[in-house]
C-alpha cells in the first residue's frame, strides 16, 4: 500500500517535471535567433525565394502564436509523435530508440565497470585510511575528479588506437562492414576505449565517496563494539563495512546517470560512435531542433528513471524503511 | 546520559582523522592560495600572446617538443606552448564570466527563496530540482544552441547551467542564520527584515558565496572545454584550448600526439589550481572541514 | 583479575585555528577488580570513563597515546594479548543499541558474537541458549536493532557479552534512560554474572545503581580514581570515605545533604599541576598544588590525598 503511494507520487512528479521542461525548451527554442525554416533547408536557403520560405512556414505553422504552437507539439507529443529529424530524416523517436540501443551498451559497460571498481577501491582505500594505498588511490580520484573526458578520450585513443593499434580508432563498427555482418567480437573491440574512458571518468566519484563512508562508519559506535568482540579489520568490513556502504553507493551510482550521459556524448565526439550522444551534438550543431528537444526530454526520463531506482531501491532493501518505522 | 554519548562521540571523531604532520598548516593553507593565484596570474597574461600564438611558420611544421618548442608545433608551424598559453588564457576569462554569472544567479535564487520563503521558495526550489535533473551536458548543448553560439553561447549556457548547487548552499545557509538566537532577537526587536540581512545575513553569506564562485571555476572551465571541443561554442579563430584540442583530434592518426597531450594536461594542471584554491580557501574560512 | 596501575590516556588534536592541543582524559588511572566482585566506577557525564573500557580492551583510536599498565591475571596486556583477549576473555556491555550494527539482524549479530567468542562449531547453540537465558523471544533473531524496545536491547547487549566465556565483563553506563524496571533487570544481570566468578566493571555516572550492586566503588573525577571503597562506606554521614571530593559527592546526593559542590571540573586540555581537585578542595594546601598525589592505602579504603586519614 505504502509503495503504491509511493510510486504515483513519483510519477506525478514525472509528469510534472517534463511538463515543466516541454515548456522551458520549447519557449528557449521559439526564443532563440536561429531561424527554423534555414535551418531545416541549410545549405539550399539560397534557392528558396521569400514566397516560398514564407510558404513553408505557413505549412508548419510557424506564424502562428507561440502558445498555439507549443499546443500543437504538446497534443503531438501525447500521440508519441516527436516530430521528424530533419538530419536523420527519420521521426525523432526512431532516431532516439536506435541511438540509445546503441550507448546503452557503452554506457552500461562504464556504469556497471566503475560501480564495481570504484567501489573496490574506496572500500580498499578507506580500509587503510591514511596508508600509501590510500594516498595512490586518494590522488588517482581526484586527478580523475577534474580530468576532462574527451582529453582522456583523446589519450587513450592515442596509446591505444594509433600507437599500439589495439583497438579501432572509431566508430562502434567496422567501416565497410555490412550491419547483419558485424560479429559481436567486433562490437567488443570496438566499445573497449569508449567504455574505458567513461569508466576510468566515472571511477573518482564512487571512489571517493565510498572511502569517506567507510571512515564514517570504521569510526561509528557499532564497529567499536564489534572490535571489543575481537573482530579484525577484514571482519568489520566484510561483516559491517559492506552491509552498511553498499546502499549509499548504489544509490550514488544510479545518480551519476546523469553525468555519465555528458560524458557519453564527449566520448562518442572523439571516437566517432554513432550513439545518442552524438545524435544531441549533430542535433545542436545542425539545428535540428524536433531532435534536441526530443533528446531533452528523453535524456530527463533516463536520468529520473535512474534516480528513482535508486529510490525504491533503497525502499526496498533498507529495513529501516522497509520496516516502515521512523528513525 | 545522553551527555556521555555525544561528548564521548564529538572526542573520537574530533582526534579520529588527525594524524597529519606537525606544523604550521595556517601557513601551509596561505602559501598554497599564493601560489595558485600567481600561477592563475601567469596564465591569465596568455591572452596577450594571441597574435603571437596564431603567427605560422611553415617551415617549422609538426615538430615534436624540443627546447626551443616545450608543446611542439601543430601543422602550420604554429608554436603549441604559446597557443595553449593563449588557449588556456582565453578558457580562464569565458570560465570566469560564466561562473560570475553563475554564481550571482546562484546567490539571488538563494537569497530570494530563503528570505521570502512559502510559495516562492517552493517554486525556486522546484527549478533548481529541474535543472539538477537534466544531463548537464544536454542541457548545455540546448542553451549554446538556443543562444546562437559563439562567445555568447558558451557563456550564457554555462552560467546558466551551474547555479543550483550554489543557490541550493546559499539558501540552507540563509536559513540557518535566520533561526540563530541573535536574529531572531533583533527581529523581535523590531529591526527591519532589510536591516537584519544587511547586518547578519550578508556577513554569514559573504564566504559561502566566494568559496562556491571559487569551487564553481572548475567545473565552468571544464564545460566550457567540453562544448567548445564538440564544436559548438568558440569558432577556430578563438583558439580556446577546445577548440585546440578537437583541431588535434584531425591530426591524432597520424602519431602528432603533443597536439592532444600537452595542452589538455595544461587545462588539467589549471583545473586542479582553482581546486586547491578554493578547497583552501573554504578550509581558512571553515575550521571544522580543515580537520579532515 | 583486573589491575590498572597509573593509567593515563592522552589525544593530539587541532583545534580552531589549526593550532594543536593534547587532551588528556585519564589521568593516572589506578583500579583493582577480583572474580566475583562488582567494581563501579562513578563519575559525572562526560568525565571520560568509557576509554577506560577501551584502553583494557586495546580498542582505542589510533591516536590515542597511551601511558601506565594493565595487568590481567598475573600478565601485562599488550597490544596482541589484548587483541587475543577481546570478545572471548574480556568482553564489553556498550551503551545503546546504537552499538548494533542497524543493518544487521539481531540474530546474526549474537551468533557473531558467539563465533568470534571462540564457539567456533556450537555459537548456533551458544546463540539460542543465551536468548533462552535472556528472555528473548525467538523472533527476535530475524528482527533489526531499531525494532528492540529499550528492554530488549539491554538484554540483547547483555547477552552478546555473555555469549562467550568471558571472564571479566565492562559494562560502559549500561543503565542510561531506562524505565526503572529495565534499570533493575539490569543491574540484577550484572550482579549474577559476578556471582558465576566473573570480574564486572560497572562504568557509570549513577551513583544509586552504582550502590545497589557493587562491591567497591572507584570514584572518577577528572581522569583519575580519586578514592576507592567498600560500598558499605557509603553510609551515614560519610564518614568512611576518607576523600574530599568523595565526602562533597556523598553529600551532595539528595537523600543526604543535598549540597552541590560549587566549581567544575577541570577542562582535560590544561589539568592543574598538582591534586587535581586542588581548585576545588577545601582542605587544599600548598603542597597539594606542588605534585600530584598517588594512591595510598588507608584502612579499606585507597586514596589519592595527602591530607587523608583514617
Ligand atoms: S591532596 Fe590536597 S587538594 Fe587534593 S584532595 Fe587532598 S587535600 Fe584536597
Amino acid at each position: 500500500m505504502n509503495i503504491l503511494r509511493y510510486l504515483i507520487k513519483k510519477l506525478l512528479r514525472l509528469i510534472l517535471l517534463l511538463f515543466t521542461i516541454s515548456v522551458l525548451s520549447f519557449t528557449l527554442v521559439s526564443l532563440s535567433p536561429i531561424d527554423p525554416v534555414q535551418a531545416y533547408v541549410g545549405a539550399e536557403m539560397m534557392r528558396i525565394g521569400p514566397e516560398q520560405r514564407q510558404r513553408i512556414a505557413e505549412r508548419w505553422g510557424l506564424n502562428d502564436p507561440p502558445v498555439v504552437r507549443y499546443m500543437r507539439w504538446l497534443s503531438s507529443l501525447m500521440r508519441g509523435d516527436l516530430g521528424t529529424s530533419a538530419i536523420y530524416n527519420q521521426p525523432v523517436s526512431q532516431v532516439i530508440r536506435q541511438r540509445f540501443f546503441t550507448s546503452l551498451g557503452l554506457m552500461g559497460t562504464a556504469w556497471v565497470l566503475s560501480g564495481v571498481l570504484g567501489f573496490l577501491l574506496g572500500v580498499l582505500s578507506g580500509a587503510r585510511a591514511g596508508s600509501w594505498v590510500d594516498q595512490i588511490i586518494r590522488f588517482y580520484a581526484y586527478l580523475l575528479a577534474s580530468t576532462p573526458a574527451f582529453w582522456l578520450a583523446l589519450l587513450l585513443l592515442i596509446v591505444f588506437a594509433v600507437f599500439l593499434k589495439w583497438a579501432p580508432v572509431c566508430c562502434a563498427t567496422p567501416p565497410g562492414v555490412l550491419p547483419e555482418q558485424v560479429t559481436f567480437a567486433q562490437r567488443l573491440h570496438h566499445l573497449v576505449l569508449p567504455a574505458l574512458t567513461l569508466s576510468i571518468i566515472g571511477i573518482a566519484n564512487i571512489t571517493l565517496h565510498t572511502r569517506q563512508k567507510l571512515i564514517t562508519i570504521l569510526n561509528s559506535d557499532y564497529i567499536l563494539f564489534a572490535r571489543a568482540q575481537g573482530e579484525n579489520l577484514f571482519g568489520l568490513i566484510w561483516h559491517h563495512g559492506l552491509r552498511n556502504i553498499a546502499l549509499p553507493a548504489i544509490t550514488l551510482q544510479f545518480a551519476s546517470i546523469s553525468e555519465l550521459f555528458g560524458g557519453s556524448v564527449l566520448a562518442e565526439q572523439v571516437f566517432a560512435y554513432p550513439g545518442l550522444g552524438q545524435a544531441t551534438v549533430q542535433a545542436g550543431l545542425r539545428s535540428d531542433v524536433p531532435l534536441l528537444l526530443g533528446i531533452v526530454l528523453f535524456s530527463t526520463l533516463f536520468v529520473f528513471t535512474g534516480n528513482a531506482l535508486a529510490d525504491i531501491l533503497y525502499h526496498l532493501i533498507d529495513p529501516r524503511i522497509r520496516l516502515g518505522v521512523e528513525s | 546520559m545522553n551527555l556521555e554519548v555525544s561528548r564521548s562521540s564529538t572526542l573520537w571523531s574530533r582526534v579520529g582523522l588527525a594524524r597529519q604532520r606537525v606544523f604550521d598548516r595556517r601557513r601551509q593553507t596561505l602559501f598554497l592560495i599564493v601560489f595558485c593565484v600567481l600561477c592563475l596570474g601567469v596564465i591569465l597574461t596568455g591572452s596577450a600572446r594571441a597574435a603571437v600564438a596564431n603567427q605560422t611558420n611553415l617551415s617549422e611544421r609538426n615538430q615534436a617538443p624540443s627546447w626551443a618548442h616545450p608543446f611542439g608545433t601543430d601543422w602550420l608551424g604554429r608554436d603549441m606552448l604559446l597557443r595553449t598559453w593563449s588557449g588556456l588564457s582565453l578558457s580562464l576569462q569565458v570560465g570566469f564570466l560564466a561562473a560570475l554569472f553563475s554564481s550571482l544567479i546562484g546567490l539571488l535564487i538563494g537569497l530570494t527563496a530563503a528570505t521570502l520563503g512559502g510559495a516562492v521558495d517552493a517554486f525556486f526550489s522546484w527549478w533548481i530540482d529541474v535543472f539538477l535533473s537534466l544531463p548537464h551536458m544536454v542541457v548545455l548543448i540546448l542553451l549554446a544552441f538556443v543562444s546562437g553560439g559563439g562567445l555568447n553561447g558558451v557563456v550564457i549556457s554555462v552560467a546558466l547551467t551551474h547555479w543550483p548547487s550554489l543557490a541550493r548552499v546559499i539558501r540552507a545557509e540563509v536559513y540557518q542564520v535566520r533561526s540563530a538566537d541573535y536574529v531572531q532577537l533583533s527581529a523581535k526587536l523590531g529591526r527591519s527584515s532589510f536591516w537584519v540581512a544587511r547586518h547578519h545575513i550578508l556577513p554569514h553569506i559573504w564566504p559561502q558565496f566566494l568559496v562556491g564562485l571559487i569551487l564553481l571555476f572548475p567545473h565552468a572551465i571544464l564545460h566550457e572545454a567540453g562544448i567548445t571541443f564538440i564544436g559548438i561554442g568558440l569558432s577556430p579563430h578563438q583558439p580556446a584550448i577546445g577548440i585546440i584540442l578537437a583541431e588535434s583530434m584531425r591530426h591524432l592518426s597520424t602519431g602528432y600526439w603533443w597536439l592532444a597531450v600537452l595542452p589538455g594536461a595544461a587545462l588539467l594542471v589549471m583545473v586542479k589550481l582553482f581546486d586547491i584554491l578554493g578547497e583552501n580557501g573554504r578550509a581558512l574560512l571553515d575550521p571544522r572541514t580543515a580537520q579532515e | 583479575m583486573l589491575e590498572v596501575r597509573s593509567l593515563s590516556i592522552h589525544f593530539h588534536r587541532y583545534a580552531r585555528g589549526l593550532r594543536r592541543t593534547v587532551l588528556t582524559p585519564v589521568v593516572d588511572l589506578d583500579l583493582k577488580v577480583s572474580a566475583g566482585e562488582v567494581v563501579a566506577v562513578v563519575g559525572s557525564s562526560g568525565s571520560g570513563k568509557s576509554l577506560l573500557a577501551h584502553a583494557v580492551l586495546g580498542i582505542l583510536p589510533s591516536n590515542a597515546h597511551i601511558e601506565g599498565e594493565i595487568w590481567y591475571k598475573g600478565q601485562l596486556l599488550t597490544p596482541e594479548r589484548q587483541a587475543a583477549m577481546r570478545g572471548r576473555r574480556i568482553a564489553l556491555i556498550p551503551q545503546s543499541v546504537s552499538f548494533l550494527d542497524p543493518l544487521m539482524r539481531v540474530g546474526a549479530q549474537v551468533l557473531r558474537a558467539a563465533q568470534l567468542s571462540g564457539k567456533n562449531r556450537h555459537s548456533a547453540a551458544a546463540q539460542r541458549a543465551i536468548f533462552q537465558r535472556y528472555q528473548l523471544p525467538l523472533e527476535v533473531e530475524r528482527w533489526y536493532p531499531f525494532q528492540l524496545s529499550g528492554g530488549m536491547a539491554r538484554r540483547t547487549l547483555v547477552s552478546m557479552a555473555v555469549v562467550g566465556e568471558a571472564e571479566l565483563i565492562l559494562a560502559d553506563e549500561p543503565t542510561p534512560g531506562l524505565h526503572p524496571e529495565v534499570v533493575q533487570e539490569t543491574l540484577n544481570h550484572l550482579r549474577q554474572l559476578a556471582d558465576e566468578q566473573r570480574g564486572v566493571v560497572l562504568i557509570t555516572h549513577d551513583i544509586q545503581a552504582a550502590l545497589q550492586v557493587a562491591d567497591q566503588i572507584a570514584v572518577f573525577y577528572a581522569g583519575t580514581t580519586v578514592e576507592i571503597a567498600p560500598v558499605t562506606a557509603f553510609s551515614g554521614k560519610g564518614e568512611g570515605l576518607l576523600h574530599p571530593y568523595t565526602q562533597a559527592l556523598w553529600r551532595s546526593l539528595p537523600q543526604n545533604e543535598f549540597i552541590p559542590l560549587p566549581g567544575m571540573q577541570p577542562s582535560p586540555q590544561d589539568l592543574p599541576q598538582g591534586c587535581l581537585f586542588a581548585p576545588r578542595c577545601p582542605l587544599a594546601t600548598a603542597e597539594c598544588t606542588a605534585e600530584r598525589p598517588t594512591m595510598r592505602a588507608i584502612a579499606q579504603n585507597q586514596v589519592r590525598c595527602i591530607h587523608a586519614q583514617g
